[in-house]
Formats: structure tokens, sequence, C-alpha cells
């Protein structure tokens, strides 16, 4: 039976996952960037919410909710400040970029309030609950519950409403995009705003589950997110999810054999193969490069 | 003829600084800290130069340099504390074993192209870091005690045979092939250069002299840690040859000279450090992406001035 914990374990931390992939994913799939600052989106996404509930005394669900507009602010912001300009830029330039804006919101966090991890408050009083036997830890329920409905919003999104068929026209073809009187600008403002709002709620239900949260845990959970955007196939957001979720559980899995050291290299040892093997990912389709 | 007049100029300024400090150092005139300091930057110019034959001359986007840093120190520290060999043997020791890996790693990822290759270099670093982090015999996560024997000679001496090497490379006809790739990989391709063998070479090259870097490194800091491999380091490294320049080497020699100064004296602050080191990629990325030289070298500056006149 302990095996269904480690899955219902595994599955919500791939959702945390498949919550920060899906903004890498929609992000690169209209710009071509890897936003390594989305990871640092995500670790103030976590700061707000521990803000929020342990010093402003909000519940929990205001509490997300203003995670995910402050959330989506900074990473307009961002977009706007520093990565418009580079548009036409080579993809190396954008590349240095992004990380010198990851090291600087990390280091400004880090400058005005120290590297000191904080500590979660509970939300919740019972911690687990029993299932035919199974226990099953209510956190991960509730993880589960949150970004399904997260990912529904976001499918509803992009295949229901105006702003989410413009972004799937400019990620399709900017140039055409735009001749057929699409702003495009506005729609990558709105991409980057929808995902860094899916990161700062992943950055709340993450210091809900972890109960640890410093201004330094953006960075690998960021890279293991891109891993996952890039196993389910980066610029497909179906993709994003499915990845975030098989990463979760394997994850679990290489801990739950007593590797637990190794758990980060598990990402990095799947990311390098699939780069390999199939580096259009899961959902990809192979496209040869034209000339 | 021409070629070799300035090869021997360039050797006797680096035997007069050489001279100049190590009689500093010798009669006593040279404190520790400074010392220090200048074995530091022997190493950032080491790092600076073999990332930026792999980024700048070859224009392939790697930022896990610092496994390569960690290989190197890792395997010369293993030469000299458990196998007892002389730090010379060490050094090489560790330089082969970091080209090996740049080899094992190049050969797979350098199929990948930009961006993928990019995180893939990413995530060999990290595993190469946690495989030293789970290995007990080199001390897992508290760190290998390493006793100090980097000095000023090995490091300046390092530092010297990097430069040659990857400046003649560059000028060779490889590395007129590596630029072409840089230039245009298809492009290179059709004209019949073997892309993926000199990217590959200047990938095995680059971790070569990385490896060196980390094994001075790692006999200049008593104990070496996996926490100080990790892509914060790649991240310093990338930092010096963007803002020297992609494709200038004595771009990479100049910043990695400058920021060893600046990192140097805001030792006490490192979260401003970091601030101004972020900020400053931003800034030079967003108006001049080509870092502060481009692909000029510091010496065309003064042939520049020579073309007026009569022709030498």
């Amino acid at each position: 039976m302990e095996w269904i914990q480690q899955l219902v374990n595994g599955i919500s931390l791939g959702s945390i996952y498949a919550l920060i992939a899906l903004g890498y994913t929609m992000v690169y799939g209209i710009i071509k960037l890897i936003n390594f600052a989305h990871g640092d989106v995500f670790m103030l996404g976590a700061f707000i919410g521990f803000f929020a509930i342990a010093r402003w005394d909000m519940h929990f669900i205001p509490a997300l909710l203003m995670a995910m507009i402050l959330c989506a602010v900074i990473g307009v912001i961002i977009e706007r400040v520093a990565y418009k300009r580079l548009r036409n830029a080579t993809r190396i330039a954008a590349l240095i970029t992004a990380i010198g804006v990851s090291l600087l919101i990390e280091y400004t966090v880090i400058f005005f309030r120290g590297a000191a991890p904080e500590a979660y408050p509970t939300i919740f009083e019972n911690p687990s609950f029993n299932v035919f036997g199974v226990q099953i830890d209510t956190r991960s329920i509730f993880i589960l519950t949150v970004s399904i409905v997260l990912m529904m919003l976001l499918q509803f999104i992009v295949h229901r409403t105006k702003i989410g068929k413009a972004m799937r026209a400019v990620s399709h073809d900017a140039d055409a995009a735009r001749l057929m009187g699409i702003n495009v600008d506005n729609t990558i403002s709105a991409t980057f705003a929808i995902g860094s709002a899916l990161a700062g709620a992943a950055g709340v239900i993450f210091g809900i589950y972890y109960t640890r949260i410093d201004p330094l845990m953006g960075v690998l959970p960021g890279l293991k997110a891109f891993v996952a955007a890039v196993l389910g196939g980066i610029g497909i957001i179906p993709g994003a999810m499915a990845g975030g979720l098989v990463l979760g559980v394997v994850e679990t899995v290489v801990s739950a054999l007593g590797f637990s050291l190794w758990r980060d290299a598990a990402a990095f040892v799947i990311l390098i193969l699939i780069l390999i093997l199939r580096p259009a990912g899961i959902f990809g389709k192979n496209a040869r490069e034209k000339v | 003829m021409k070629k070799s007049k300035v090869f021997w100029g360039y050797a006797i300024i680096a035997l007069v600084l050489y001279a100049v400090v190590q009689t500093l150092i010798s009669f006593g005139m040279v404190n520790t800290h400074y010392q220090n300091m200048l074995i530091t930057m022997c190493i950032n110019v080491m790092l600076a130069v073999s990332l930026h034959l792999v980024i700048g001359v070859t224009g392939q986007f790697s930022i896990g340099h610092a496994g390569f840093l960690a290989v190197g120190a890792y395997i010369s520290a293993i030469c000299t504390m458990k196998l007892g060999m002389p730090f010379s043997m060490a050094i090489l020791a560790g330089a082969v074993v970091a080209m090996l890996a740049g080899l094992l790693v190049g050969i797979p990822s350098l199929r990948l192209r930009g961006d993928y290759l990019a995180i893939a270099t990413l995530g060999f670093a990290e595993i190469i870091r946690i495989v030293f982090l789970n290995i007990d015999y080199v001390g897992g996560a508290a760190g290998m005690q390493v006793t100090h024997q980097s000095t000023w000679t090995y490091a300046f001496v390092g530092t010297a045979i990097t430069i040659l090497i990857i400046s003649n490379f560059t000028n060779s006809r490889h590395g007129r092939a590596c630029i072409a790739i840089r230039e245009d990989e298809i492009a290179a391709d059709a004209m019949g250069i073997n892309t993926t063998y000199y990217k590959v070479a200047a990938f095995a090259v680059g971790s070569f002299f990385a490896g060196v870097a980390g094994a001075i490194y790692a006999h200049n800091f008593y104990i070496i840690q996996p926490t100080a491999f990790g892509f914060l380091k790649s991240f310093d490294i990338l930092i010096l040859v963007v803002l020297g320049g992609l494709g200038s080497l004595s771009g990479a020699v100049l910043a990695a000279i400058f920021l060893t100064f600046v990192s140097t004296y805001l030792q006490a602050f490192p979260e401003t450090r970091m601030i101004i080191y972020s900020l400053v990629l931003i800034l030079v990325m967003l108006y001049r992406p080509t870092g502060l030289l481009g692909t000029k070298e510091i010496t065309d500056l003064f042939k520049f001035r020579k073309k007026g006149g009569t022709k030498v």
C-alpha cells in the first residue's frame, strides 16, 4: 500500500512542476526564450503567499489570488523592461539576459531580507486521512485540486477566449498575426502574465507542501520544471502538464528506492536522454530546421 | 617572420611580468591576501579563456563550465592527497580527466543547438556535481581537505600556456573552422567542415584548461566542496566571457582581471556583488550585446593607428 502513497506524493510534486513548466512552455512557444527568471517568480509567489498568510492573517484562497496577481504584474514588468527590446537580438543575448534577471531577483531578495529560510504556517488541521488503509496526505489532495482547477482554467483561456486565440496565433507565426491585426506586444505580455500567475500559485502551494521557503528555492524547481517542459515537448501545453507529472513521479520513485541524494540528478539524466533520443519531446513532432 | 617576432614580444612581456611579481613575492612585498588574489586572477583568466574558446570562438553556448572545473579540482586533489603524486603531475592528470569528461559530455550534447545545448551542459554540470556529492571517497558533502600547493609560478605558467595554446588554436586552420561554425553552422557544413568534430574538439580543449584551472583552484583553497561548483560558479565564468566580448580573447582576459579585483573588494558584501554582476550582465546585453570588445582584440586598437602611416 505504501507505493500508492508514494504515487500520490509524486503526483502532487509533479503538479507543482507542471504549473511552473506551463509558464516556461508558453513563453518559449511564443518568443523562443528560456525564461530563467521564471523560477524566481515562483520564489516571489511563495514569499508573497507567506506574508499574506502569516503576517496579514489572510485566508488561504485570497492569499493564493494575491500571489497570482502580484506575480502576473512582476512577470509583465520583467518582460517589458528586460526582454522586450531583445526580441530581435540573438538567442544567446536573450538567454544571458534571462540569467541576469534571475540572479538580480534572487540577490535583491537576499539583500533586503537575508538568505534565512522561512517556515510556512500550517493551514490544515488533519495532516492526513485514511482511504482503504492508505494514508493520504491532505495537502497532496489539496495541491492536486488547486493545480487541476488552474490547468482547466488555462485550457479554457487558451482555447475559448480571444486572448487565447491571439496567443496561439502569435506562437504560430508572429508576423502573420501582426498582419491580421493582433497586438503582438500585448499578447506576449498576457502570456507572461498568465505564466507568472501560475508560477506564483505553484510557489504558494509549494510552501504549504514543503513548509520551508528561502530566496534561492526557485533555482532547482525552475530548472526541473524546464526539464518537464522539454520532456513534454516545449511549446506544447498538455506536454508540460504530462512532463511535470512524469518528472514528479520519477523523482519520488528514485527517493523511495533509497537514492534520495541522487534525486536531483534523475531530472537531469532524463533531460539529457530526452534531448538525445527525442529532442522534440513526448508530444512534439519532429520538425527539420529550415535553412 | 613577423609572427614569430610578435610571439617573442609577448613571451618577453610575460617573462618580465612573471619575474617582477615573483621578485616582489620573494622579497615579501606582497602579502598573502594579494598573493591569493593574484592566483585567483590567474584561475579566472584560465577559466575565461577556456570558456571563450567554446562560446566566443566556436559559438556553442555552454553554461556548465564549472563541471569541468570540478573534475579538474577533484581528480588533482585525489592525485596529490590520496595517491601522493607530485603537484605538476596532478595538474596534468586533472586536466586530462577533465578533457575526457568534456569529450563524454560534448559528443552527445553538441548535436544540440542554442538553448538546448545550454540546458544540456547545465544538466551535465549538475550531474557531475551530484556524483562528487555522493562519493564518500572524496568526502561527500563535507568536502575534501587539500594541502596548499598552488604558487604564483604554477598559476602563471598555467595561464601563459592556456593563453598561448588557445590563441594559436584560434589562429590555426582548426580555429578558422570553429569561427566558421560560429558564424553559420549550416554554411560551414556545406563548405566541407566536419562541424561535429570541431565542436567537440573545441569543447575538449576548453575542458582541458578548465581542468588545469580546477587543479590550481583546489590546491589554493585548503578544501574543496561540491557546493563550490554549482551553476552559480558557471555563471561567474560566463559573465567573464560575456563582459569581455563574445569572441575576444584579450577581452576575456581583461574582464577576468577586472572582475577579480571587483569581487575581491566586494568579498564582504556577496549580495551586493551578485546584484552588481547581474545588473552588468543585463545592461551589457541590452546595450552592447557583443560584449565590451566584441570580436576585436585589444591589439587591434594599436594596429588601427598604424594603418594611416607607411605599411610595415
